[in-house]
């Protein structure tokens, strides 16, 4: 197997995510957008592990899932707290920083 | 080695497809489905990465945790269960030649790092303990930092969601 | 092989030794206690303190029993390894962070010393503080101070002393300012916390610089990492570290030092931190923190010897420092009149001793002088309190409220008196064996001119000891020992109704003098150094002996296995080190070689002589300017105007006196203390107001002129550009967060093409 196999699973992975979070409107999608492009780099590290044959990148992809799983239940809190207060969750509605 | 290959092309294929219909359906629920998909693949590509433990985790975490998060969190902002016409935004157009670019910076950088070298035929074993004696070892500090952000995500996950 | 190899006896060791960092917790858990349930307790959390203060007592007499016990055990030459327990704190990635304890010599010997002198003061406060209003807080305060001291002379890395070390400098804060309520107070506990903090920066700047040259070299020879205080010294003197950047280091730790033992540009904190409560004065400020520069120089001295070449030739800057320090602030004592500014500049210049000994290369002299300098200075401190506490009505000034008080406070004048000899270095007493010794090593080692220096200290700490003695117990009462403000109804006079003129202290004041004033006698024979090296107790057990030691990493744990006696004429040697021209491949030494002066009586004469002239010719000054002051004051300037004539010089005795006073005093020693004083107040402490009201000139002028001109034209010109431009990029900051979002990733895709072009 190739490294560059992973790293380009990685890097294709990422660029949709990185599609996603721009495209999309639905801030629901667009955490799950978020997920795909953390998700890449956990491949990223993981491949890397196994090519220097040490185990950190082990440790740093749980270190990842973590604070994804943080992040994913603090940005739906937020999600949440936008729809009662505008009834959507569009962020093209959340606008309010406009200059 | 050729039956690992053959397996990573096809969990490859099947990543790719459905994280393309996360980005590009118009159901809510079918997009989170989707992301099983790719997050399920991902344990996989793990798993040929000899990275066992976090297999097991990201299917624990990811599948059985957030993927519910997310469910409910379809279901609570009252999104309609069927297909929407409007879940993308204006910025269509410039999703598209962002990403591109981003994708060809890093193929450049990939191909000319990395060319055909290949990861070792062999892998070592990583064991379980081996990852806890680094989580509790060297790495104890992130950990603690780790820690201190989940309580913090808790606390404000609770205060954010609130009705009062 | 050329070294003669033995296996030596494992030396013993004992459960006080092994468990010796118990001694800095008891004290911690104390002041947690102390502040958490103190105020509810029957004695307002003073018994807590005491209590611990015992319990560590206690701890340390164990743990120095069983280290005189651990060195009886080694045979004659050995290297007596330091009981040292170390646990990892926390690591992350490379570094790693401990815990532990060291103890040797230098340690156990602090240790009692602080010990012992934080129970008696704990023990006079509590009759010194009856009433105060902050009596809990004030224990708390000392206790932890207690605590912060005994871990940083346990601590065996210099992250640990670092921690007690800055616990010291909060306490002292805290304690000084106790009464912040009177300005004086408030701005004296500031001053004194600044200025030890503009030393800590150099102790931390040098144990960084410590510890990245020194970590591989210590991690590859002793499996320790390079903040171990045994790891440093060892790599300190293997020949390994590059001159230059030890010699950096070892400046940057001892302008701590300088900061914190008060030495010569940064000791003007020191007098003032007399605002506090005497016993803070006598704990803090005389026997053990400001003794914690000193210790940290005597407990690196590796670091120091090889950094700034102690022995080499000439001088170095410890003992310029030192040097100094002992004689500017020996003859700033003559000009005060607060008895405790007397005693505080007393106390720099006896540091500046300790200073000198260490600088000079005799390190056994300056850690014995600690030891007993500890002893009576704490006794001048708590006989001064005494007298305040019970005669003067907390006046500390000695022309106006003191005097003749030998009768009426038989105790505290004779603790004084004995305590006064034991400072001025009279034989028998203890500061004899410890400051003679410095003065006689200093001279041994080749340094001619600070032997003199030595000398001229001598006789000055003779003389203004003399003065002061005069002044508060001889003479006439004066002010409130006269019992003048007896009528006076104020707040002081109101906690003792029983007697309202001076009277002796109480015994809880008293006992903790008697045993301070008995120490200040006899410790000195702990190492007496004239009746023969059977009487040097304290240079066999706290001397570390420059034995070169040969260990690895698998035995760390009990370090000594096998110890090579060096031989000339290997040729094996690895690097050339201070422990012998040559150090084998796999052996370290911990303690840089050094000589002791032989005695010999009639140098000691010699300084015994200078001291007693001092003495003599202060007391005969004193009696005619301050008893004879009265009678004689008128004729003194007509007598002056027949000293400008020039007659009968030699024939009439008060013109002899007048000439002393006049003369000597006033035209020599009056002017030089004046001067010091002046330049302390004015230049040291002008330099700092011109900075300040330059700078506020400077930034006068710039408000005028650049500020209001150039700099509001620029904002008000670029204002309206800002405008102009605002309106063109506005569309851009359309709020809308998936556009930001594009704008990221593009501008990061476009950064990563560019590098990615250079790069290939």
């Amino acid at each position: 197997m190739f490294v560059n196999q992973f790293l380009f699973l990685a890097a294709i992975l990422f660029c949709i995510g990185v599609y996603g979070v721009v495209a999309r409107k639905n801030a629901v999608l667009v955490l799950m957008s978020i997920e795909l492009i953390l998700n890449s780099v956990n491949i990223n590290l993981l491949t890397f592990s196994l090519r220097n044959g040490s185990t950190d990148g082990h440790t740093f992809a749980l270190y990842i899932i973590a604070v994804a799983a943080a992040e994913v239940g603090v940005g739906l809190g937020l999600v949440l707290l936008v729809y009662r207060n505008k009834r959507s969750i569009s962020v093209d509605d959340l606008s309010e920083m406009s200059g | 080695m050729i039956a690992q290959n053959i397996g990573f092309w096809i969990i490859a294929l099947v990543m790719i497809v459905g994280a393309l219909r996360v980005v590009t359906t118009n159901n809510v629920v079918h997009a989170a489905l989707w992301l099983v998909v790719v997050l399920a693949g991902a344990a996989a590509q793990y798993i040929l990465l000899a990275a066992e433990f976090v297999a097991i985790t990201q299917v624990l975490v990811y599948i059985g945790a957030v993927m519910v998060l997310f469910l409910f969190g379809t279901m609570l902002t009252r999104a309609r269960i069927g297909a929407e016409s409007d879940l993308n935004n204006s910025y269509k157009k410039w999703g598209i030649p962002v990403a591109g670019a981003m994708f060809a910076a890093m193929g450049i950088a990939l191909v000319n790092s990395f060319g055909k070298e290949k990861l070792p035929d062999t892998a070592p074993v990583v064991t379980t303990q081996q990852i806890s004696d680094q989580i509790f070892g060297p790495y104890l500090l992130p950990f603690w930092a780790l820690s201190f952000v989940l309580l913090a995500a808790v606390v404000g996950a609770i205060v954010l969601a609130r009705k009062d | 092989m050329l070294f003669a190899e033995q296996v030596l006896t494992p030396l013993s060791s004992g459960w006080f030794l092994e468990n010796a960092w118990l001694i800095p917790v008891i004290p911690g858990i104390a002041f947690a206690m102390i502040i958490l349930i103190g105020k509810r307790m029957p004695m307002k959390g003073s018994e807590l303190g005491v209590i611990s203060m015992l319990a560590a007592l206690v701890l340390s007499v164990g743990a120095g029993y069983q280290w005189i016990q651990r060195v009886n055990s080694a045979s004659e030459e050995q290297f007596v390894s330091p009981v040292i327990k170390s646990w990892t704190w926390w690591q992350s990635g490379g570094f790693e962070f401990g815990i532990g304890q060291h103890i040797d010599g230098l340690s156990v010997l602090v240790l009692l010393v602080v010990a012992l002198i934080s129970t008696l003061v704990q023990i006079y406060s509590l009759e010194y503080l009856r009433g105060d209003r902050r009596y809990t807080h004030f224990f708390a305060a000392l206790t932890l101070f207690s605590g912060g001291m005994l871990t940083m002379v346990l601590a065996d890395n210099m992250l640990l002393l670092l921690l007690g070390w800055e616990i010291m400098g909060l306490c002292s804060f805290l304690l000084i300012g106790h009464w912040w309520e009177e300005d004086v107070n408030s701005k004296a506990a500031l001053k004194a916390f600044l200025t030890v903090r503009v030393g800590d920066v150099g102790l931390l700047v040098g144990i960084i610089m410590l510890y990245f040259t020194a970590n591989d070299w210590t991690r590859e020879h002793l499996g320790v990492s390079g903040f171990s205080i045994r790891g440093l010294s060892a790599w300190a003197l293997s020949g390994e570290p590059n001159s230059t950047v030890i010699m950096i280091a070892a400046i940057a730790l001892f302008i701590a030092c300088i900061g914190k033992s008060g030495q010569f540009p940064l000791h003007t904190w020191l007098p003032d931190a007399m605002a506090g409560p005497t016993p803070v004065s006598s704990l803090l400020h005389s026997s053990t923190m400001v003794v914690a520069g000193v210790f940290l120089v005597a407990r690196l001295y590796p670091v120091f010897f090889v950094g700034l070449d102690i022995l080499g030739d000439g001088g170095n800057l410890i003992m310029i420092i030192g040097g100094i320090t002992i004689v500017i602030s020996a003859a700033l004592a003559f000009v005060q009149d607060d008895i405790k500014r007397v005693l505080a500049y007393s106390t720099v210049s006896q540091l500046g001793y300790m200073m000198l000994g260490l600088g000079a290369g005799a390190w056994m002299p300056a850690v014995f002088h600690i030891f007993t300098h500890a002893f009576f200075k704490a006794c001048l401190f708590l006989a001064a309190g005494s007298i305040s506490h019970s005669a003067s009505h907390h006046s500390f000034d000695m022309k106006r409220d003191m005097g003749g008080l030998r009768k009426v406070m038989p105790i505290t004048f004779t603790t004084w008196i004995i305590s006064t000899l034991a400072l001025t270095g009279v034989f028998p007493f203890s500061g004899f064996f410890s400051k003679d010794e410095i003065i006689d090593n200093v001279g041994n080692n080749g340094y001619g001119l600070f032997m003199i220096i030595g000398l001229i200290g001598a006789f000055l700490t003779a003389a203004y000891m003399t003065r002061a003695t005069y002044l508060t117990f001889f003479g006439a009462p004066r002010g409130a020992s006269a019992g003048q403000s007896v009528n006076d109804v104020h707040d002081h006079a109101a906690h003792s109704p029983v007697a309202h003129g001076p009277h002796e202290s109480g015994a809880l004041i008293t006992v903790p003098l008697i045993i301070l004033a008995t120490l200040a006698l006899g410790s000195g024979f702990l190492n007496a150094t004239p009746f023969g090296e059977s009487w040097e107790r304290m240079k066999l057990w706290v001397e570390p002996r420059s034995e070169v030691v040969v260990e690895g990493i698998a035995v760390a744990s009990e370090s000594v296995v096998v110890s090579k006696n060096y031989s000339p004429q290997s040729e094996e040697g690895h690097a050339s080190s201070v422990c012998g021209s040559q150090t084998p491949e796999t052996g370290v030494c911990y303690a840089p070689k050094l000589n002791h002066a032989p005695f010999k009586w009639p140098k000691a004469m010699i300084s015994l002589m200078i001291v007693f002239l001092g003495m003599a010719i202060s007391w005969v000054v004193s009696f005619r300017l301050y008893t004879k002051r009265d009678p004689k004051f008128v004729g003194l300037t007509q007598r002056v105007s027949v000293l400008r004539a020039g007659h009968k010089l030699l024939v009439n005795k008060y013109y002899l006196d007048d000439l002393y006073e006049k003369v000597i005093v006033r035209g020599i020693a009056y002017p030089i203390a004046r001067t010091a004083y002046w330049f302390d107040q004015k230049v040291l402490d002008g330099i700092i107001h011109a900075v300040a009201r330059s700078a506020r000139l400077v930034s006068g002028w710039v408000y005028r002129n650049i500020d209001q001109r150039i700099v509001d034209g620029a904002v008000n010109n670029s204002a309206s550009a800002t405008k102009y431009v605002g309106g063109v990029v506005q569309p851009t900051q359309s709020g809308k967060v998936s556009q930001y979002g594009a704008l990221l990733f593009s501008a990061a895709a476009v950064a990563a093409l560019v590098l990615v072009i250079i790069n290939t």
